[in-house]
Parts: structure tokens; C-alpha cells; sequence
């Protein structure tokens, strides 16, 4: 009964509070441009807007591919939400994030291609990152379960805090916030092509952007596995963590591809490195 | 059921993302179109974005005359443009040619070429008569709804 309710609230909750969380974001990014800036509720106008609009399709297998996209997201949040194993949740986002790839590919449109590229690129930088991340939660409790860190008696940030700032990497990659936003804008209104999603349209680019909510929920989930502890705690850093992710979108620019991956890799695999030879020592 | 269709339909009225398209203007009319996307008028605060996609557009923006090489483009893009859908001509040669409607390349207005819902007059128009424009079009769709139902 419990597990079936944590399913639910997987499949429910979730993305409501992506919802929220893009529309409280969109918010402050204008708060911080001078701006008015649009109700909190705009993301869901957007989504139900795109729900009605009539289907234009450019070939099956970009529908199959935004539907997969969109289960596996799902998926993923709820296997986090039921206390899974954490690398069967990495594996099943994974397979979400190459079908958004391949939905990008499935069209002949140089802008979907470009943005696909680019979109296998980001992928290729965080996915690394993230096994590593795992690799320390396991070095810590001795298992990959989730359900294993609620029996730690202290929060994992004290003994992973630099895998903590590996997560939020990964987390910048995923929302595509600035300075790694060049397989498509997060912001609609600051990009002229949409790149991976140029060819997505009506209900398929609402599935897609319900799909980015449940990964921004499963990324914040996995940050607030660090501070177990406390409701308040997890609360706090979850908010320090995202109020933080739109600074830095806000303050910086658009990058190369080829800086993201020197950079990212550089430093992250640096700390992971650190970090994790700091917890086998010690 | 109905209460996500009734909510769809106020969606639609609460998120309209403009396409702007330059039919060959003399940038008079763009600029004050870019100036509404600006953190003066700012109108991120009724929900409109700017995208540069015809498939993820509801409202479409044309300024200037069309001429016989562009109106192919237009046509294009108001094809890919997913229904329901807005068409706003925006300054004097958007509405009929302007001065230049006698020109030997000119078609003439937008409404030549692509059915418009709204005419913004002007010369340019001021920004304020263009977020009218977009809003009176939203209006009308309000009413196509009704009837529809």
C-alpha cells in the first residue's frame, strides 16, 4: 500500500512540482532581468496549450521517441521515489535521454540534427559524472540502494561534499541552463532555434517538456539523498542548490561544446577523483 | 473531461508564443515588434514568447509588403504553423503595400496571400498598439471558441 502510493505520488507529484519549479524559476529569471515576468502557473498554461493544438507529425518514430522519452523520465522518478536501485534509475534515464537524441535525429531538419549532436554531447559529459557520484554513495553505505542511505545516522554531504558539486554539474547539463544550454534554450524566449527540439510540435513538444520536469524532479531528488536527515535540511539545500543553478544561468553565456567537455570533465572527474580517494583512505 | 478542455481553452488565451516574420519591411515596424519582447513592455508577462519556429507558434507577426519572391516563404510558414492559429499584419505596408503597393514587385498586403485575423495600422505602429493587436486577436479567438461549442 505504501509502495503503491510512493508510486503515485512518483507519477503525480512529480511533475506538478517540475511545473512548479520551472514557473517559480521563469519568475525569478525575471525578477533578476527587471522584468514583471509571467505567473507561476505559466509552465502548465504552456503544456495544456500544447495539448491542444492539432498533431503535426513528421514521421512515427519521433512520436515513439518523444512517448519513450517521457516514460523513462517517469520511470526513473518513480524507481527513486520507491527506494530502487540507483543504478537501474541511472540506466533507465539514460535510455530516455538517447531517445530524445534519436527523436532529433529521426528528422532531416539541419537545426533537430545540430541540436541532436550537441544533445549526445551533453550527454556524454554528465553521464560519467553521475556513475561517479553513485560510485561514492556506494563507497559510503555499501550499497547502490536508495533505501541503504536512509539508514545512514549522518547526512552523505559531510563525507561527499565535492560529489555534491558534481551532481549540481550534472543538474546545470540536464535543466540546459547557461553555460551548457546549446542543444536547446531552457528560456523559450532567448533562443531563435530550438535545436533538439526544433522538429517537435503540439501534444509531442508538451510530452517533452512534461519529460524535462520529471528529470529535473529525479536531479533534485538525487541532491536531496545528500542531506537525508532532515526534512528542513533537504528543504534548504535543495533550494540553496537551484537558487544557485539560476545565478550562474543568469550570469553567464553560452559556451562551446568543446569548453564544456575540457571543463566539466576536467574539474568534475578532478573532485570525483579527490573525493573518492579521500573516502577509500579515510 | 471538460474541466481540462475548458482549461486547454484558457490556456490558449494565457500562452500565445509570437513568431515574428520580416516580410521585406524597413525595419521600422521590427523594431518597435522587439521592443514589446524588451524588459520595458515586457510582454513575458502575459505569457507571449518569441520563438523562431513556425511549429511552436500560435500567433504570427508579419511586417512589410510581400513581394512575388517571399510570398512563397510566408505561405510556407503559415502552413507549418500547427492549428489554432492568430495571423497579425503589423504597419501600413503589412496592411495594404504601404507606399510601396505599386511597385512592379509588390503583391500588395499580407491579406493577398494568407488569411489575417488582425491589422495593426501604423507607420510605424507604437509598441502598446501592437500588444493590442495580439491581444484583440486572442479575443477573437475566444469567440471562434464559443461558437465552436
Amino acid at each position: 500500500m505504501v509502495d503503491f502510493l510512493l508510486i503515485l505520488a512518483g507519477l503525480v507529484l512529480a511533475p506538478l512540482a517540475g511545473g512548479l519549479i520551472a514557473g517559480v524559476d521563469r519568475k525569478i529569471t525575471a525578477r533578476l532581468q527587471s522584468r514583471y515576468g509571467p505567473p507561476i502557473l505559466q509552465p502548465f498554461y504552456d503544456v495544456a496549450k500544447l495539448f491542444g493544438k492539432s498533431p503535426s507529425i513528421v514521421n512515427v518514430w519521433q512520436v515513439f521517441c518523444a512517448y519513450l522519452y517521457a516514460a523513462a523520465a517517469a520511470i526513473s522518478v518513480v524507481l527513486i521515489f520507491v527506494g530502487a536501485d540507483l543504478l537501474l534509475i541511472f540506466f533507465v534515464q539514460a535510455v530516455g535521454a538517447v531517445f530524445l537524441v534519436m527523436g532529433g535525429l529521426s528528422a532531416p531538419s539541419p537545426y533537430s540534427q545540430v541540436g541532436a549532436h550537441r544533445e549526445l554531447i551533453q550527454v556524454l559529459t554528465y553521464e560519467p559524472l553521475i556513475i561517479l557520484v553513485f560510485i561514492g554513495i556506494f563507497l559510503t553505505t555499501g550499497s547502490f540502494k536508495v533505501t541503504a542511505i536512509f539508514e545512514q545516522s549522518q547526512p552523505m554531504l559531510l563525507q561527499l561534499p565535492l560529489l555534491y558539486l558534481v551532481l549540481t554539474y550534472a543538474l546545470t547539463i540536464k535543466l540546459r541552463k547557461s553555460p551548457f544550454d546549446f542543444s536547446t534554450s531552457h528560456h523559450g524566449h532567448q533562443e531563435i532555434v530550438k535545436g533538439v527540439l526544433t522538429e517537435y510540435s503540439g501534444p509531442h513538444l508538451a510530452l517533452v517538456e512534461i519529460a524535462h520536469w520529471y528529470e529535473t524532479v529525479l536531479i533534485l531528488g538525487l541532491c536531496a539523498l545528500f542531506w537525508h536527515t532532515s526534512i528542513i535540511g533537504m528543504a534548504i539545500l535543495l533550494a540553496l542548490t537551484y537558487f544557485a543553478e539560476l545565478l550562474v544561468d543568469n550570469v553567464t553565456a553560452r559556451m562551446t561544446w568543446r569548453w564544456m567537455l575540457g571543463y566539466v570533465w576536467g574539474v568534475g572527474l578532478a573532485m570525483c577523483v579527490v573525493n573518492l580517494v579521500w573516502i577509500y583512505v579515510g | 473531461m471538460n474541466a481540462i478542455t475548458e482549461f486547454i481553452k484558457k490556456s490558449r488565451l494565457k500562452s500565445p508564443w509570437a513568431m515574428h516574420f520580416d516580410c521585406g519591411s524597413c525595419n521600422g515596424c521590427d523594431i518597435e515588434t522587439l521592443a514589446v519582447l524588451t524588459p520595458v513592455y515586457d510582454v513575458e508577462r502575459f505569457g507571449i514568447i518569441n520563438v523562431g519556429n513556425p511549429k511552436h507558434a500560435d500567433v504570427l507577426l508579419v511586417t512589410g509588403t510581400v513581394n512575388y519572391r517571399n510570398q512563397h516563404v510566408l505561405r510556407n510558414l503559415y502552413e507549418q504553423m500547427p492549428d489554432p492559429k492568430l495571423v497579425v499584419a503589423i504597419g501600413a505596408c503589412g496592411l495594404s503595400g504601404g507606399v510601396f503597393r505599386e511597385a512592379p514587385n509588390v503583391v500588395g498586403g499580407v491579406d493577398k496571400i494568407i488569411p489575417v485575423d488582425v491589422y495593426v495600422p501604423g507607420c510605424p505602429p507604437k509598441p502598446e498598439a501592437i500588444i493590442d493587436g495580439v491581444v484583440e486577436g486572442l479575443a477573437k479567438l475566444a469567440e471562434l471558441q464559443q461558437q465552436a461549442v
